[in-house]
């Protein structure tokens, strides 16, 4: 399931990105990406590469210098404001030390994702509608939090609150998930867990998936595709089995590999085992 | 001990950390020796020169302090009642001046915090809100009161309008601040939901600032307290006008019952707003 077969089936296409930051930095040099829908996709690279910097540009949280992005048929770069607003709906967005608004219970940080739909003063006395709320407690018993609903969010565990942040974005009615390193503030057995869980969620609500991470091992364990990134450019784009030592040196520069790709096949293996 | 025995005297470098030891000195705060000294002789011998220019007549002093202790003992007994209504007027006028003042002032304050946070606000609005906050912050409340004075005239309204002015500068600079130390990550992630610039601020920032917007709050509402009072002298309203006439009649047990009043409301403001700040940390 290449991006580039998917042909004009794509959900997301990205036409030669490039983004240099004030400082000079060329954070992106003219990357082309196409996601089919339903698709979840790794995206791994060294610090640096221009990971945050990519999913940052398809949302405009980053504005691109050159390039296109367009979503469903609709072209996200140059869209005004207000249709910037409306189109961010469409991309729920997931991210590294879970951003959550400490301050609010989860119940409303799970709701903030509804914020795109509802008007202001409906959003500042809390009056969301019925089916909002009841989706939004749907959800938080599918992930086991129902009970905390009304817990400040600060007082969660790092994985609850990543998952919180999971719902938050699927609350949008998304069509796209960006996931900006889900588990880097997470252990290897909550990393597993968050990730098992993104992959459930994107396949029963048939969302596609970028998902930045740092962790070799978990990307060719949940994701089908990796698209490697180096310096702003891809150089690597191919199913998880693909990825062996000559990938991950063209990705990350020259070092030892073998443990990485036997630990990641054990993790596999583990996994059909349980 | 064992960590510090075990290793060998000198390093494979053949550096001598004993001895490197021996010579460490904690690094000065001036580095060049000659300034160094230059500053500290400099300071001396500016103290020698101020206390020597010093002229202290003794026994003017003296005299000023028998006049001092007499002027005191007219402060005894307080007197509440004699001229009980005027102090309640005042009272009145005072606390209505330091309510309605911080109200409208924290009010207008907001939007120009706002303005003078660089993370939200476009580079000119940011100057134009910084230009307020420091017209309001260079005038000492006084001066501003004088010159409200002038234009209105007399009273309380002129005594407000100063407290009001001198909460925006007061207000919006701190909570510039604050707005500023907010967690970029939480906005970023309410912005990506599609939400509106109101609701950014609403939901991404509202919550990350408001322990400090209360606390700011009931801190300003005892400083305006405080002020309202000094602001009378200057023919600006409250109970600080009804100090200034007592004074000028010589009615020292009035004063003092004033002065009674204002230090107990004050210590109550101060300790209500800081058990609110403490509350809502």
């Amino acid at each position: 399931m290449r991006g580039d077969e998917a042909g004009d089936g794509a959900l997301l296409r990205i036409k030669g990105l490039s983004k240099r930051y004030p400082t000079g930095d060329l954070a992106l040099d003219g990357v082309d990406l196409a996601v089919p829908p339903g698709q979840v996709m790794a995206l791994i690279g060294p610090s640096g590469a221009g990971k945050s910097t990519l999913i940052r540009c398809v949302n405009r949280l980053v504005e691109p210098t050159a390039g296109r992005v367009v979503l469903d048929g609709q072209e996200i770069t140059g869209l005004g404001a207000g249709a910037l607003r409306r189109a961010r709906r469409r991309m729920g967005m997931i991210f590294q030390e879970y951003a959550l608004v400490e301050r609010l219970t989860v119940m409303e940080n799970v709701l903030s994702g509804r914020l795109g739909y509802t008007g202001f003063w409906a959003s500042w006395f809390r009056r969301f509608p019925r089916r909002d709320i009841e989706q939004a407690f749907r959800l938080l018993d599918r992930v086991g939090l129902a009970q905390m609903a009304d817990k400040r969010a600060d007082a969660l565990s790092g994985g609850q609150r990543q998952r919180v942040g999971i719902l938050r974005a699927l609350m949008q009615e998304p069509a796209l998930l960006l996931v900006d390193e889900p588990t880097a503030s997470l252990d290897p057995k909550t990393s597993r867990q968050i990730m098992r869980l993104l992959v459930e969620l994107c396949e029963e609500h048939g969302l596609a998936a970028i998902i930045n991470i740092h962790d070799v091992a978990l990307a060719r364990q949940f994701a089908r595709r990796i698209v490697g990134l180096r310096a702003g450019r891809i150089v690597f784009d191919g199913p998880a089995e693909a990825l062996g030592a000559e990938a991950l040196t063209a990705i990350y520069g020259e070092e030892d590999w073998s443990q990485t790709i036997r630990r990641a096949d054990e993790d596999e293996m583990e996994e059909a085992a349980a | 001990m064992s960590a510090a025995a075990s290793l060998p005297a000198r390093g494979k470098t053949g550096f001598d950390a004993a001895a490197a030891a021996r010579a460490w000195r904690p690094p000065p705060l001036i580095a060049a020796p000659w300034l160094r000294y230059a500053v500290y002789l400099g300071a001396l011998a500016y103290a020698v020169l101020a206390f020597g220019t010093l002229e202290v007549n003794w026994a003017r002093a003296a005299e000023g302090l028998e006049r001092g202790l007499r002027f005191l003992s007219g402060f005894f007994p307080p007197d509440f009642t004699s001229k009980g209504d005027d102090i309640l007027e005042g009272l009145m006028e005072s606390l209505t001046m330091t309510v309605v003042s911080t109200v409208i002032g924290i009010a207008l304050s907001i939007p120009v915090a706002l303005g003078a946070s660089r993370n939200l606000a476009p580079l000119p609005v940011y100057l134009v809100c910084r230009a307020i906050i420091a017209v309001s912050r260079t005038f000492q409340e006084i001066i501003i009161a004088i010159v409200f004075v002038a234009m209105v005239g007399f009273g309380p309204l002129a005594g407000m309008l100063t407290l009001s002015f001198a909460t925006i500068g007061f207000m919006a600079k701190l909570l510039a601040e604050d707005i500023e130390d907010i967690e970029a990550a939480q906005a970023e992630a309410v912005r990506a939901t599609g939400s509106s610039w109101f609701q950014l601020l609403a939901w991404g920032i509202l919550p990350q600032v408001r322990p400090r917007l209360i606390g700011l709050s009931a801190y300003r509402l005892d400083i305006n307290f405080r002020e309202s009072a000094v602001l009378g002298l200057v023919g600006a309203g409250g109970i600080g006008d009804t100090l200034n006439t007592s004074f000028d009649r010589y009615e020292f047990d009035t004063a003092a019952a004033v002065l009674l009043i204002i230090i107990v409301i004050v210590l109550a403001c101060e300790y209500s707003s800081s058990w609110i700040r403490r509350k809502v940390q």
